[in-house]
């Protein structure tokens, strides 16, 4: 009887040491596919190039903490008169640690009346969001928020 | 390929700023997921969404794999005239899928 009951309790300790490492496996895969702060610069660098990014005019609005990461509401709005001479020419928007770190690039012109779009993205993590805004003169504008993520994107496994 | 919904107002005076709405229904495989035998499901996204009006671009987007499922984008344009605004959404496959709606400005 007690024979029995050690077996039962060594069973459930080694359920438990199974369980623990099939925990630990998880943020290890998310790591191997994550991007980085530094492949996030990488990206920028190669869709805007070189140029110096300035704070202010863009507004990057999404919630400060999210429950599900698979869809997050997001909208981007910049200060800017949409005129022939003053307009919004491309919106990039950039995450820290997803796998990939373009989120989307959106392409305006003075037609659109309001520098602004909205949508649903989705994040693997806690993280930076980064805004740049292209301006018809060159300059580059820019605003970043940041997430907290309770369920992670990319995890669920069919 | 997918349904899609497009919102556009029906009517709007000359200048006035309007906001359209698209949604799409589409799976957006980012390719990272893996099946029940631990095999990769291929990436197949919307990667390219535009919108003209009456035959103008005026709105164009590059989607990316952190795009949710069944893309949804809001924007903004100025009623100029009466006419068409035509939408369409490209594929990972090459699909495309086309959507329209009109609009009057007085």
């Amino acid at each position: 009887m007690t024979g029995e009951t050690e077996s039962y309790t060594r069973r459930a300790v080694l359920g438990g040491v199974a369980g623990a490492t099939a925990f630990a496996t998880v943020p290890l895969l998310v790591r191997r596919a994550e991007a980085t702060p530094e492949t996030m610069k990488a990206a920028i660098h190669r869709v805007i190039g070189e140029s110096p990014v300035r704070k202010g005019k863009v507004t990057l609005d999404i919630p400060p903490l999210v429950e599900n990461g698979n869809t997050i509401a997001m909208s981007v709005a910049v200060d800017s008169p949409m005129t022939e001479s003053d307009y919004v020419k491309a919106i990039h928007v950039f995450n820290e640690k997803n796998p990939q770190p373009d989120i989307i690039s959106v392409h305006l012109g003075p037609r659109a009346g309001k520098a602004a779009f909205s949508t649903r993205i989705r994040l693997a993590d806690s993280q930076n969001v980064v805004a740049i805004a292209e301006l018809s003169d060159g300059s580059l504008w820019s605003d970043t928020a940041e997430v907290i993520v309770t369920i992670a994107a990319c995890l669920e496994y069919n | 390929m997918a349904r899609t919904l497009v919102n556009v107002p029906p009517k709007a005076k000359r200048g006035q700023v309007i906001e359209i709405k698209t949604l799409i229904s589409h799976v957006m495989e980012t390719g990272y997921r893996r099946n029940e035998s631990g095999a990769p499901i291929p990436r197949d996204i919307i990667n390219l969404f535009t919108c003209t009006y009456n035959g103008t671009e005026i709105f164009r987007a590059d989607l990316h794999q952190a795009i949710a499922a069944n893309p949804f984008i809001s924007f903004f344009t100025v009623a100029t005239q009466s006419g068409t605004l035509q939408f369409q959404w490209t594929d990972d496959n090459g699909q495309v899928e086309t959507a329209s709606a009109k609009i009057t400005v007085e």
